[in-house]
């Protein structure tokens, strides 16, 4: 009689075992990233951003990480953890931001990157979503008299090193028949330095750092932007190839930012709409209907969750920007202007 | 077989050497899968690819056509320049902070032992960049140059000497001026009639100096035109802050060598000369340094060795070094990261390696021989 106890039970515990088994895989297969699960599992997200750059990412008195760039570490970590504040941040120079992506060490590198084909081939890397649309600008001193970047001939320019911006300027020079020398730093720090010292006659960068390096300058009044911007560089965020599912959460976080004011919806009336809102577009992004939240693997209520505790886009912007004086332009939302646009949500 | 203990060694060591080998091969074909899961591909055909970018100082001719193999070499220029630089300047200067460490006079004696505290308990890095941001702080802007006597200025972006052009067939007089340069010391040992030549070779210096006069066509003074100094060559302030962040680092551990060299000098030969007659300066010059100085060749190799890889600092201060030009923009640019610093460390391995394979060339050749 025992022997049969004992046949039945573990008879019993395999069928449990393949229908558990069954079950725990059914319940992932829904949306299959390594990414996504690790993140959950470690209750983190472990996220690359600019060493130091005011408006992107940058530390304040209190060594807190605040700046645009960081806001979208947090929107990832609410939408995937529910709370901005499971995130680790890792500061990382221009050099090495890409190897340390590829690498694994980093779930998502959101650090005022330029999107260019070499990076989407050569390096494996996929795109993000853009979360800031700009150009190459100068910054120059004001005292040497110079309006437009073709009359910068023989002046030297502070650059940093490991970017997009080095070819930019040769090639630019190349193009209109003029030499700008450029001095290679490999962090602002030093860079700003030498620009505030007098060894270079300006600075560039993309148009935001530049406007955060005029902020940065002792004296920002004696410094003038010049208008040109001599390139594309529209800056966002990457994660690796290979890890469709997480790419496609990390674009929609984005473009829940953007949704969110584009639905007029703020880190402050969010509570009031939700209890009130009979708008089914509204109803649908705050997870009150529909199922887009489960579909990309998270909790429902996720572009609630991200927006009350980040902000939409302008928000952001504002607060982050604002100071450094640096209009909208590009990164208005496409109905006033910009290029700014959420996909629709549907 | 293998009972012999000299056999068991041999077959012992060959294992070794197998089991390294083995794990260097799983290594290399471990980043080649790692590199295929990252769609990257290793290789080294990069090297022929334009660079499209510009670089700030090089000594050779460079334009944003060339290829990064030429970015390689002039890079390589640039660190080999300020490595010979600092290793000069570094001898120098520890040689004379080691003796003033030993001075019977108090004051001397103290400011050489607070130097090389200071200096050798401080990291290199921040020295660098404080004699970068010392010399940007005090030079002028170009408009308020400090004209140096000569033809030179100095002001913020560096100091500018006059350059001098050469005629067509300078060149070549500049080839033959070098030979006759190079060769003077050999020409000095010559035997002639039993005796060597010596002091004699001294004229082809003296031919060469007169061949290098003939080859100029005119000198080019700096001026400043619009934004920046035009004409003459510039010795960019980075170049000077690195080089004296190098020279002053190494100098401090020098002098503690020279010190400790001077003080392993036996007692007796100091005595011994002094019961000669000879003058406290005399016993040093004559003496106790040339003696000292030999000791002290190995030791030195291996602060000249670290001078060299310390170069790689120049980064933080913006000079174009190979580390920062190769393996910082060309990494980058090309998106060949493990190839750049392959290449990296090949150049210094092989750099450094040349380096003291003369110096215990050198070594052997002056060391004292006992007796």
């Amino acid at each position: 009689m025992l022997r049969h106890m004992t046949k039945l039970a573990t008879c019993c515990a395999v069928v449990a075992g393949i229908i558990g088994f069954a079950g725990a895989s059914w319940a992932q297969s829904e949306v299959k990233s390594a990414t996504l699960d690790a993140v959950k599992k470690r209750g983190q997200l472990i996220c690359g951003v600019d060493t130091g750059i005011p408006g992107f990412a940058f530390q304040d008195a209190a060594g807190k990480w605040q700046g645009l760039d960081v806001a979208y570490c947090q929107a990832i970590a609410t939408a995937v953890l529910g709370d901005p504040t499971k995130v680790k941040y890792v500061g990382t120079t221009s050099k090495v931001r890409f190897s340390v992506l590829q690498s694994g060490e980093i779930d998502v590198l959101i650090r005022d990157s330029t999107h260019t084909l070499t990076r989407n081939t050569e390096l494996g890397l996929a795109y993000g979503g853009l979360n800031f649309f700009t150009g190459e600008a100068f910054m120059v001193k004001k005292s040497l008299n110079v309006a437009h970047a073709k009359e910068l001939n023989g002046a030297t320019i502070c650059v940093l090193t490991g970017t997009t911006l080095e070819l930019n300027i040769a090639d630019y020079g190349r193009a209109n028949n003029i030499k700008i020398n450029t001095l290679l730093f490999e962090k602002p720090e030093e860079a700003f330095a030498a620009a505030e010292a007098g060894r270079c006659d300006g600075y560039t960068d993309d148009g935001g750092s530049v406007a955060a390096a005029r902020s940065a300058m002792k004296n920002p009044k004696d410094w003038i932007i010049l208008p040109e911007l001599i390139s594309r560089e529209f800056l966002g965020a990457y994660t690796r190839q290979g890890d469709e599912r997480w790419t496609v959460l990390v674009n929609w976080v984005h473009y829940a930012m953007l949704e969110a004011e584009v639905l007029g919806i703020t880190k402050a009336n969010i509570d009031k709409v939700k209890g009130e809102t009979k708008d089914p577009e509204t109803r649908s992004f705050l997870g009150l209907e529909e199922n887009f939240g489960k579909q990309l693997g998270v909790d429902n209520a996720w572009a609630y969750n991200l927006v009350k505790a980040v902000g939409n886009y302008g928000e952001n912007y504002d607060t982050y920007f604002g100071p450094l004086e640096l209009p909208r332009g590009w990164n208005n939302l496409y109905t006033k202007g910009g290029l700014q646009y959420p996909l629709p949500w549907r | 077989m293998v009972r012999r203990p000299s056999r068991r060694a041999y077959v012992g060591q060959w294992v070794f050497l197998l089991v390294v080998v083995a794990i260097a091969g799983l290594m290399m074909n471990e980043l080649g899968t790692n590199l295929a899961r990252r769609n990257l591909h290793f290789g080294f055909g990069f090297l022929v690819d334009q660079a499209h970018f510009d670089i700030p100082f090089h000594l050779i001719s460079w334009s944003v056509f060339d290829t990064y193999g030429r970015v390689l070499l002039v890079s390589l220029l640039n660190t080999l320049l300020v490595s010979a630089m600092g290793v000069v300047a570094a001898t120098l200067l520890g040689l004379l902070v080691g003796i003033m460490r030993l001075s019977v006079n108090w004051l001397v004696r103290n400011i050489a032992l607070a130097f090389i505290e200071f200096v050798r308990n401080t990291p290199q890095l921040v020295q660098i960049i404080f004699w970068y941001l010392a010399v940007l702080q005090t030079l002028p802007s170009p408009r308020q140059s400090i004209v140096i006597p000569g033809g030179l200025l100095l002001n913020i972006r560096g100091l500018y000497v006059p350059d001098v052009i050469m005629r067509e067939e300078g060149s070549l007089l500049t080839w033959l001026a070098c030979f006759l340069l190079a060769a003077t010391p050999f020409i000095w040992q010559v035997p002639l009639l039993g005796r060597r030549l010596g002091a004699k070779a001294l004229v082809l210096p003296l031919i060469a100096a007169a061949m290098l006069g003939v080859g100029i066509e005119r000198i080019e003074f700096p001026a400043l035109t619009g934004f920046n100094i035009t004409g003459g060559t510039q010795v960019p302030p980075e170049l000077v802050a690195l080089w004296a962040g190098l020279s002053i680092y190494a100098a401090a551990f020098i002098a503690e060598i020279v010190r400790s060299s001077i003080q392993a000098v036996a007692q007796g030969q100091t005595e011994a000369a002094r019961s000669l007659g000879l003058r406290k300066g005399q016993v040093l010059l004559l003496i106790v340094l040339p003696q000292a100085l030999r000791m002290m060749v190995p030791q030195l190799t291996s602060q000249y060795l670290n001078l060299i890889k310390s170069s790689t600092l120049g980064a933080a201060v913006a000079y174009p070094e190979i580390f920062q030009l190769f393996a910082g923009t060309v990494m980058n640019q090309a998106n060949k990261e493990v190839e750049t610093i392959i290449i990296v460390m090949a150049v210094f391995l092989f750099v450094n390696l040349l380096f003291s394979a003369f110096m215990n060339w050198y070594n052997n050749h002056v060391a004292l021989v006992e007796r």
